[in-house]
């Protein structure tokens, strides 16, 4: 494989389908744009099969000096490999989503979504930090159309403010890419990876990707975009939008923010902290009340993104393996979550909560499913969400235990709030007439679950798949930031030992006492 | 003076006199029926003052070998380029104009003047003398020629109130401005005691008086006025929205080339030592461009005042590069100045392709509702143009950003260019209510009638070129940039 164009090929084929779709009719473009996405997928396997585990950190690498200012510069370490498999894994199934439920403008649907397809494999294969942008901020086009033209009744709405609130927060990066660039001479990234910034220069530049960032993660206080964009857009959008765009934030952060600016992150990390614990407690509370399903699992998933940040700048493997597997494991399960809210959906067309109850009767199969997605959600063990959870609060316990207490609180609401939603949805009586009457999940509804089930289950289970490729590169990203790591209040210390075992009596050698402890024997 | 020299450099503005002059008659004796032909040959005679161009901008030009007619003009990479831009945006003009005057658009006098093209030609002329001035007085003699062409080529429709309001307003306001510019280069003159370039920089030596600064300040205020910066933009709307839509193309590519080629010119030229007393007008009107076109573009409901306002909204960008003031700058400003002459000629002829059966025009967001469902192409184009105005990537009006904010910032002017890049986000706003009227809503289906291909092939290669696709044309562009900017900063 060593040479051939892999990644290019990847962006090329859902291209390609893309402009076809523009100019096919509505049956055609459904099945083009599904074809697409699976020879994506099938290079994806082939990308993963080649991945050489331990090999050179940059794998698949090509360059082209085709534009000024920047090069055409792709490579991908194990980080990126897991985001780029789970954006291809995730695309046909939202293209099967989208088969019935659309029906106005499918070409043009379908070519959004293949652009965007091209768009997230190009960001997290970019190599170069103006490509990264580039395909960083162009995803927002064929959101913004994807949103406003087939999304519910305010969708206007959500579109301006997805679109408004991401580009302020991204243009500012763009300025400090710009900085970066002017002082270390380079807009490579694996450069830039090694490059030492100097430290007061560092505040302001992890200060101007935390913007872009923060928005994009969502975190709390920025995070009111998401609920407004989750709601609105068609179910595929809100899948695309949980799954893939919300790593962005969080790939983001692992590639830019901790590497290039260690110190920067070691001194802000309790802003960080401090906005993750808001935002576990706070968005579970809201996720609590809501009455439309996909407002309470966007609002989790707000929640969930806080527990990726905290383990990303925990400062240990642990709490970066974590963050990387919660970060993965909800790409699946709130897109799977989504895909449950939109089977229903398009049986009943509403998402509020009440009209539906008592589903696993009529829809065993469905109530299933629902359950396995719910469950790992909430990070039971067996699913991905455990051991992604687990490992990124036992990361953060390390660095600081206050913080690992309250996110903590997270998973406990996590499993009110699901629970609370499972319950409504799938259990109780059949109040609702037309509800009760929903056949159960489709063929082609079987084939978007279950895959993703599968997947969510063998993370659960056998987590070392995932992790293997990405050790090495988590290694070194912990050995670059492990100088600038803050105090921890959970290390251990080594103290003097004591003389004498800690439950050892003092020993006398008086008749009297002696007598008693012969008793006491 | 080696005239044989002198001519051999003004070849182009030779032609362009010859073919006007030659064309005057034509119109004098054929009369309207002859409009067209007469377009045609006005075109192809800038296309060939264009290609004479090629040599100079391939090599790269300067120094003293590019000075003719004693030092009143100078034809060096830096005019070669400007006068490119200028000649593709009034071919441009050429294209685009007859179909629009042989339909319901033109109003009661449908057919084009025969004196349109020739007009187009003096203005051309004009600008392309204002962009090699060496001397503030072959400098207002370009601007002039170009300017009384522009106010008639503004009422040029004299049946239509707006059109005859647009010229009008132009010209009393255009000559107000020209006698601003005009008192200014007599401060300067005064004070200095020379009108050439050169003499006024060594004239001024290090610090400039009171005077000398106000000669200053009066220069650069008219000059803000032909390029509609930021106090000074109010005739914009006005005369865009009036002036007929060709006419509109125009005024809003080639004399906004020229004025800002120009002014990038006299500032680094005339006032090159003294940055700092230039540099904070420039940033001001930068920002102040930026922010109030952004923010009156917002209430528009005519698409033809909306795309002034975004012109200005752009002058601010391309100032945010002459604000730099160093050759990284210069060169960003002329990539910015190429790229939005191709977006707005884009946008300018899709906007003349919104007809309906007879031919009228469409100029409001009422009547492109749902133009996705009813006229795809139109549609998507636009789309492409106004993701490309409010500088979203990967399509090339972000380039042009890029390159004028990374100038700004490796200049280290860190926290201007992080507020101008703010302040973009409000255009945003916006441009994507373009393609919210024109996608999301549910379609209005009066935009019914066909354009001709002219229309068609310019409206499919200025969106090619700003699709992703231009950024294969980066290389070269930013190549040919950095010659027409090493010119200017030559020190005299």
């Amino acid at each position: 494989m060593e040479g051939f164009p892999i990644l290019s090929l990847m962006m090329l084929v859902p291209l390609a389908g893309a402009l076809m779709c523009l100019f096919a009719g509505a049956r055609a473009a459904r099945w083009i744009a599904l074809s697409a996405t699976l020879v994506t997928f099938g290079l994806g396997i082939a990308l993963w099969s080649n991945y050489q585990i331990g090999g050179v950190q940059w794998q698949f690498t090509e360059r082209a000096e085709l534009f000024a200012g920047f090069s055409y510069a792709l490579g991908i370490d194990g980080i990126a490999l897991m985001l780029i498999m789970l954006s291809v894994f995730l695309m046909p199934v939202c293209i099967l989503s989208s088969w019935e439920a659309i029906t106005r403008r499918v070409g043009e649907y379908m070519a959004a979504f293949l652009f965007m397809e091209v768009l997230m494999i190009g960001t997290f294969a970019a190599q170069d930090l103006f490509l990264f942008y580039m395909f960083f901020e162009a995803g927002l086009i064929p959101m913004y159309l994807i949103i406003g033209v087939w999304g519910g009744d305010n969708r206007i709405y959500a579109s301006y403010k997805f679109f408004l609130y991401t580009l302020l927060g991204s243009v500012l990066m763009l300025i400090a890419m710009f900085w970066m660039v002017a002082e270390a001479g380079t807009s490579d990234i694996p450069t830039l990876m090694q490059y030492s910034f100097p430290p007061q220069a560092q505040i302001w530049l992890w200060l101007a990707f935390f913007a872009s960032f923060a928005v994009k993660v969502p975190m709390w206080p920025m995070h009111t975009w998401l609920p407004d964009a989750h709601v609105q857009a068609p179910t595929a959008g809100s899948v695309i939008l949980a799954g893939v765009l919300l790593k962005l934030g969080g790939y983001g952060f692992i590639r830019f923010s901790l590497p290039m600016f260690p110190e920067a992150s070691a001194q802000l990390a309790w802003l960080v902290f401090g906005l993750s614990m808001v935002a576990v407690v706070y968005t579970s509370l809201v996720a609590l009340v809501q009455h439309d399903m996909k407002k309470l699992i966007a609002y989790s998933s707000v929640a969930h993104m806080a527990i990726v940040t905290v383990g990303l700048f925990a400062f240990n493997v642990q709490g970066l393996e974590g963050a990387m597997i919660v970060m993965l494991s909800h790409g699946l399960v709130s897109g799977a979550l989504f895909l449950c809210v939109g089977v229903i959906y398009d049986r009943l067309h509403t998402r509020e909560i009440a009209r539906y109850g008592g589903l696993s009767i009529n829809m065993p199969y469905y109530a299933l499913f629902f359950m396995l997605f719910t469950m790992a959600s909430i990070g039971l063990p067996g699913t991905s969400g455990f051991v992604g959870e687990f490992l990124s609060l036992a990361g953060i316990y390390q660095t600081s235990s206050t913080v690992a207490l309250i996110c903590t609180t997270g998973i406990i609401l996590g499993a009110a709030y699901m629970l609370y939603l499972y319950r409504r949805v799938a259990f109780g009586g059949q109040t609702n007439a037309d509800a009760a009457a929903m056949p159960d999940i489709s063929p082609r509804e079987w084939a978007m679950m279950a895959p993703i089930a599968a997947a969510v289950l063998w993370m659960g289970v056998y987590p070392e798949s995932f992790l293997a490729p990405m050790r090495a590169d988590i290694a070194a990203l912990d050995a670059r930031i492990a100088a600038a790591a803050p105090q921890s209040d959970a290390a251990l210390a080594a103290g003097t030992p004591r003389a004498a075992a800690a439950n050892a009596l003092p020993h006398r050698q008086s008749a009297g006492h002696a007598s008693a402890e012969e008793g006491a024997h | 003076m080696d005239f044989g020299h002198s001519f051999a450099l003004v070849a182009p503005e030779l032609l362009l006199s010859a073919a006007g002059l030659a064309l005057l008659l034509v119109a004098a004796w054929g009369g309207d029926n002859a409009a067209r032909a007469i377009a045609i040959s006005a075109a192809a005679a800038v296309f060939g003052a264009g290609i004479m161009l090629v040599p100079g901008l391939h090599v790269g030009i300067d120094g003293p070998a590019t000075l003719a007619f004693g030092s009143l003009l100078k034809i060096d990479s830096y005019a070669l380029f400007a006068k490119a831009l200028i000649y593709l945006a009034a071919i441009g003009a050429l294209i685009i104009a007859p179909a629009f005057f042989s339909s319901a658009a033109a109003g009661s006098e449908r057919g084009m003047r025969a004196e349109y093209p020739v007009l187009v030609l003096f203005a051309s002329l004009g600008m392309s003398i204002m962009v090699s001035a060496n001397d503030f007085m072959s400098l207002y003699l370009g601007l002039e020629l170009n300017s009384l062409s522009a106010y008639v080529l503004a009422a040029i429709l004299r049946r239509d109130t707006r059109s005859g309001e647009a010229g009008l307003k132009y010209f009393v306001l255009g000559a107000l401005a020209s006698g601003i510019l005009l008192y200014g280069m007599s401060l300067l003159y005064g004070f200095t005691g020379g009108t050439g370039f050169v003499a006024v920089r060594e004239g001024l030596g290090g610090e400039l008086g009171t005077g000398a600064l106000f000669g200053l300040i009066f220069v650069l205020s008219g000059l803000a006025f032909k390029i509609s910066a930021v106090p000074f933009h109010m005739w914009t709307p006005d005369v865009y929205e009036g002036a007929p839509t060709p006419v509109t193309a125009f005024f809003a590519t080639a004399p906004k080339v020229a004025a800002v080629a120009l002014t990038a010119r006299v500032v680094f030229e005339v006032f090159g030592g003294q940055v700092a007393a230039w540099q904070q007008i420039v940033m001001f009107m930068a920002l102040a461009s930026i922010i109030f076109g952004a923010l009156g573009a917002i209430g528009q409901d005519n698409l033809k005042r909306l795309l002034a306002y975004s012109s200005i909204n752009n002058i601010g960008f391309i100032l945010l590069g002459l604000a730099v003031a160093n050759a990284a700058g210069a060169a960003a400003m002329l990539v910015y100045l190429f790229i939005y002459v191709v977006m707005s000629i884009g946008s300018f002829v899709a906007l003349l392709m919104l007809r309906d059966n007879e031919g009228a025009l469409f100029e409001t967001f009422a009547d492109i509702r749902g133009l996705s469902v009813t006229q795809p192409a139109i549609a998507w184009a636009l789309l492409v143009f106004m993701f490309s105005l409010a500088g979203i990537p990967p399509l090339l009006g972000f380039f042009a950003k890029f390159v004028v904010f990374q100038a700004t910032v490796e200049a280290g002017l860190v926290a201007f260019g992080a507020i101008a890049i703010a302040a973009s986000v409000i255009g945003a706003f916006y441009y994507i209510k373009f393609v919210k009227v024109m996608f999301f809503d549910a379609p209005a289906d009066v935009v019914t009638g066909r354009s001709g291909a002219a229309h068609w092939v310019l409206l499919g290669l200025t969106a090619a070129i700003i699709s992703p696709l231009g950024y294969l044309l980066t290389r070269s562009l930013t190549d040919l940039a950095d010659k027409a900017a090493a010119a200017l900063f030559l020190v005299p």
